[in-house]
């Protein structure tokens, strides 16, 4: 059984401002969704701004209703019940902290509506500051307290009350670039000590890859592909997953109705490519940018299809010279590549491709 | 350079002065302007009727020995302390029938979201656009229909109808400005959304609950025309309506002890808002940029 | 019902046991109506029936005398029409709300700036420049009558004492500086809460949007009519319309200085429907009267929230 499913998701939104002038002007932010979260996994909805990721996790919590489609939460299907009795935490992304309540009486507060004994809800304050290690903070008000610790209450707060889920919207995205790399791993570690089942929202893949159990990649209220963070990554099921996960994105090359693509990283020089088979083309270099270590090149490529200008990412163990202006023999291994339908951008079956010879490539000499 | 540069800061300096020079004299001139009269009131009801009455006496002093007579006249022969507790009882009633009713009303506006949502709130703005110059006249036919005239009550039941509409519109201004996330995140930590709006909503529009009660007392204690129609009776009569009846007898002004009463009501009242002041002026940019 | 501790719990049971509890405070739709409900239904049976008994007494003969309800059509109106004190109310009420919110707009503008500046004993200055608003306005009122006195008046004290008058100006004694003391008094009442309005427009100004003005070179005058005025439009058109609905609607001030005279010279629709309605004892004819108030407010009011709402909108 799985702790949330939802079934043909579908959440229609009238545009306020042009709905005057026309009937038809609706924006479906989801479209037809299907997703489960199995117990204890950690999800990532992963998107662009506008993408209905965040539309999707507040249909689940129960602040928005679906227009179609159902929600499941423990199997049972939870539409129409008000959020307070669906038995999931959420962390917004400002966190939402209770302006005007210490941090003690946030954390009680969800308990208060459950109406526990006072004890308890002390005993179980205590356990979660405990956890999050927030006790000295217990008298603070929350604007006292810095992003980090924040959150931490925040997620206190969602942890007192033994969710069945936790539904997460942003919750790094306040916090600067600094604290955000320590506050992914305290959430990461956090998750997996109390294993709960945990829906996560972001637009950062980087978080996304960090922390997903699994990623379902979300564009225009569609769910574009769910799997593992290497799946989504080695094998995009079409050109959007491609090129909105990995940074720089995947290059893609036309070919005949086909787009041929392959990651920054398994674009090397010739020379590093140990592997066979391989597809060989010539690299025109235009300019190069060092960040931490690896080497971005920039620069065209010809001979195996369309030219396009592409970008390879050198590790640092990889000490070819290169200059800008210069032509130079780059490869791909051949199992490295994926193919694209040009039309619809979706996943196709390999085509044949022969290496480029160096000598077609246009100005410029072989080495 | 330098030479220019010092000449530059001096000018400069000089300018800055004269920029602080300007906002006093502004601000003390606009005090005045809206100040000097209470400064003769009270100055004049502390005066012998010789001095009162003379056309040469400087109205800003005491030409003749002071006197507190014209004062304890009006709290021992005249009912003004009943017309003041009258004001306070109808104010205070007042104010809790519109926090009560204008609540509410102002939160379903805000935030339920109905697609009738603004018409209505506007619908409602321009109900304080009917005058009690129009109403009156048929109000005092629905007062005395429900035998409330000559009674406190004709203006606690009436007042609403003034204060509900621009507490409403007020009150919106304050709620948009709580954070949805905060009241969402209540409803997921297990309260319904009435249960949201009163533990956690109310507490942050305290500040909107001040505003529209400092609002509300002072609109009710200044009206005049409801009051002079619905009441004739002194002992139910509020301080607006109370004075000039009872110390205006045909031609003859008690001027020192009217004056007295002026500034008596109008202090504590300016001195309440001002209070609030900042609060109120928060609300409103907020009640007004989203009507 | 006990809350484990460990691990989480299948929503399940919950989601069930608890199905009961979500009732109708849930259902926004419900609540909303249900919260909107008792304003709307007060505001109807205070505001909307007493309005159509308004309109319905303008159609009637009723009078304080006679109560009876008999419908005579027009007759109300027009005999107020023949009547030239009505024109001549209508002429001033539109001058009194005109010039009066001109005034109170520009001194409110004027004071706003000034009480968002930063000085010493601002507090206490604020204080003084709200009194005039505070006051009940009979109260105040009537103490303007003491200062425009024709005998004692301070002001004429004052202006004698200058050298700029030589015998006193029985200021509510002549048509002209009667209207001119109405509308003094008006202004002076109103121009705080104009300041207080104004002033949350400019407290609202985004404070880097006047320094990049300060750094780009503006001065004080060039700030204050590139800047502060376009910004805070909306909120001085809110103000202009307080201040016109409270005049035009208003008939205190002048009910109270001059009751109306000299010769009719400042009566006002509002006062005039009162001195038809309630002294003259004619409900017929003051209700008439006052509905005229209602069609040119309304007229007012809606330019001027479409005004703010297109300022808004850009």
């Amino acid at each position: 059984m799985n702790t949330v499913e939802v079934k043909g998701l579908v959440k229609t939104f009238d545009g306020h401002v042009r709905a005057r002038r026309g009937r038809s002007d609706q924006v479906r932010a989801l479209d037809g969704v299907d997703l489960a979260a199995e117990p204890g996994e950690y999800l990532v909805l992963l998107g662009p701004s506008g993408c209905g990721k965040t539309t999707l996790l507040r249909t689940i919590a129960g602040l928005e209703q679906p227009t179609e489609g159902e929600v499941l939460i423990g199997g049972n299907v939870v539409n129409g019940l008000p959020p307070r009795v669906r038995q999931i935490a959420m962390v917004f992304q400002s966190y939402a902290l209770y302006p005007h309540k210490t941090v003690r009486d946030n954390i009680v507060f969800p308990l208060r509506a459950e109406g526990m004994a006072r004890e308890e809800r002390e005993k179980k304050a205590t356990w979660a500051a405990e956890l999050l290690e927030i006790e000295p903070l217990l008298r603070r008000k929350p604007r006292q307290l810095s992003g980090g610790e924040r959150q931490r209450v925040a997620l206190a707060r969602a942890l007192v009350r033994d969710p069945a889920v936790f539904l997460l919207d942003e919750p790094l995205s306040n916090l600067d670039a600094k604290m955000r790399a320590t506050a992914r791993d305290e959430l990461k570690r956090f998750q997996e000590r109390v294993g709960t089942t945990t829906i996560y929202v972001t637009h950062d893949q980087a978080e996304a890859m960090g922390l997903g159990d699994r990623i379902a990649v979300l564009e225009h209220g569609r769910v574009r592909q769910v799997g593992t963070p290497q799946e989504v990554y080695d094998d995009p099921s079409d050109t959007f997953v491609a090129t909105f996960i990995g940074s720089p994105p995947m290059n893609l090359v036309k070919r005949d109705g086909v787009l041929v693509g392959f990651r920054p990283e398994h674009l090397l020089p010739v020379e590093n490519v140990v592997t066979e088979p391989r597809l060989t083309m010539p690299f025109q270099v235009e300019r190069m940018e060092y960040l931490s270590g690896d080497r971005h090149v920039y620069g065209t490529i010809t001979g195996i299809g369309a030219q396009t200008r592409v970008i390879a990412r050198l590790p640092a163990t990889v000490a070819t010279p290169l200059e800008a202006g210069e032509t130079h023999a780059f490869a791909v291994p051949s199992e490295r590549l994926r193919f694209f339908d040009a039309e619809s951008g979706n996943r196709t079956a390999p085509v044949p491709i022969a290496d480029a010879a160096i000598g077609d490539a246009p100005p410029g000499d072989a080495p | 350079m330098t030479t220019d540069v010092v000449a530059l800061r001096r000018k400069y300096a000089r300018r800055h002065v004269a920029a602080r020079c300007g906002v006093y004299g502004a601000a003390i001139l606009a005090a005045l302007v809206c100040a000097l009269p209470f400064l003769w009131s009270v100055v004049s009801a502390f005066k012998q009727n010789q001095d009162l009455y003379n056309p040469e006496s400087n109205p800003f002093f005491f030409n003749k020995p002071a006197t507190p007579d014209h004062v304890t006249f009006l709290f021992t022969d005249t009912p003004f302390l009943t017309f003041v507790v009258n004001t306070l009882i109808v104010g205070a009633a007042v104010v809790l029938v519109t926090l009560v009713l204008a609540l509410p009303a102002a939160y379903s506006l805000a935030r339920l979201d109905r697609p009738w949502g603004t018409p209505m709130g506007i619908a409602i703005f321009m109900v304080y656009l009917v005058p009690p110059s129009l109403l009156f006249l048929s109000l005092t036919r629905v007062v005395v229909a429900l035998h409330l005239e000559d009674s406190l009550w004709s203006m606690i039941v009436v007042y609403p109808t003034i204060t509900i509409p621009v507490s409403v519109w007020l009150l919106i201004g304050f709620l948009k400005a709580v954070p949805k996330d905060v009241e969402e995140q209540a409803m997921v930590d297990g309260y319904s959304r009435l249960g949201a709006f009163l533990r956690i909503v109310l507490p942050l529009v305290f500040p909107g609950i001040v505003a529209v009660v400092v609002f509300s007392f002072t609109l009710t204690s200044s009206e005049f025309v409801y009051a002079l129609a619905f009441v004739s009776a002194s002992p139910e009569m509020v301080v607006s309506t109370g004075v000039p009846t009872q110390l205006v007898r045909g031609d003859v002004f008690f001027w020192q002890s009217l004056q007295a009463s002026t500034v008596i009501t109008a202090v504590p009242i300016a001195f309440l808002f001002n209070l609030f002041l900042d609060r109120f002026v928060t609300g409103f940019t907020m009640g007004a940029v989203k009507t | 019902m006990t809350h484990a501790r460990s691990g989480p719990k299948p929503a399940v049971a919950t989601a069930e046991g608890r199905r009961v509890k979500a009732g109708l405070a849930d259902r926004d739709g419900f609540l909303a109506w249900v919260m909107l409900l008792p304003s709307v239904v007060y505001i109807v049976a205070l505001v909307g029936i007493p309005f159509l008994l308004a309109i319905a007494f303008a159609f009637s003969d009723v009078t304080t005398g006679d109560p009876s309800f008999d419908f005579v059509g027009f007759r109300n109106f027009d005999e107020i029409f023949a009547d030239g004190v009505f024109w001549r109310a209508l002429r001033n009420t539109l001058v009194f709300t005109l010039v009066s919110m001109v005034l109170i707009v520009l001194f409110g503008k004027i004071l706003a700036n000034i009480l968002v500046a930063d000085f010493r004993g601002k507090w206490f200055v604020r204080f003084l420049v709200l009194l005039p608003w505070t006051t009940p306005v009979a109260l105040s009122t009537i103490s303007w009558l003491w200062f425009l006195d024709s005998i004692y008046s301070p002001v004429d004290w004052v202006l004698r004492h200058l050298g700029l008058i030589d015998a006193n100006i029985v200021w509510l004694g002549q048509p002209g500086t009667a209207m001119g003391s109405v509308i003094a008094v008006q202004t002076w009442r109103l121009t705080p809460l104009a300041a207080v309005i104004v002033m949350a427009g400019l407290v609202a100004i985004p404070r880097d949007i006047d320094e990049a003005a300060r750094i780009d070179g503006a001065g004080f005058w060039r700030r204050m009519f590139e800047v502060t005025v376009p910004l805070t439009l909306p909120v001085i058109a809110v103000a202009g319309l307080f201040g016109a609905i409270m005049t035009f609607t208003d008939m205190t001030v002048p009910y109270v200085l001059t009751r109306g005279g000299p010769t009719h010279s400042t009566d006002v629709l509002a006062s005039w429907a009162y001195f038809r309605g309630i002294e003259g004892g004619d409900v017929g004819q003051g209700a008439a009267i006052a509905l005229f108030l209602f069609p040119l407010l309304l007229a007012g009011a809606i330019a001027i929230l479409r005004t703010v709402r297109r300022w808004e909108a850009q």
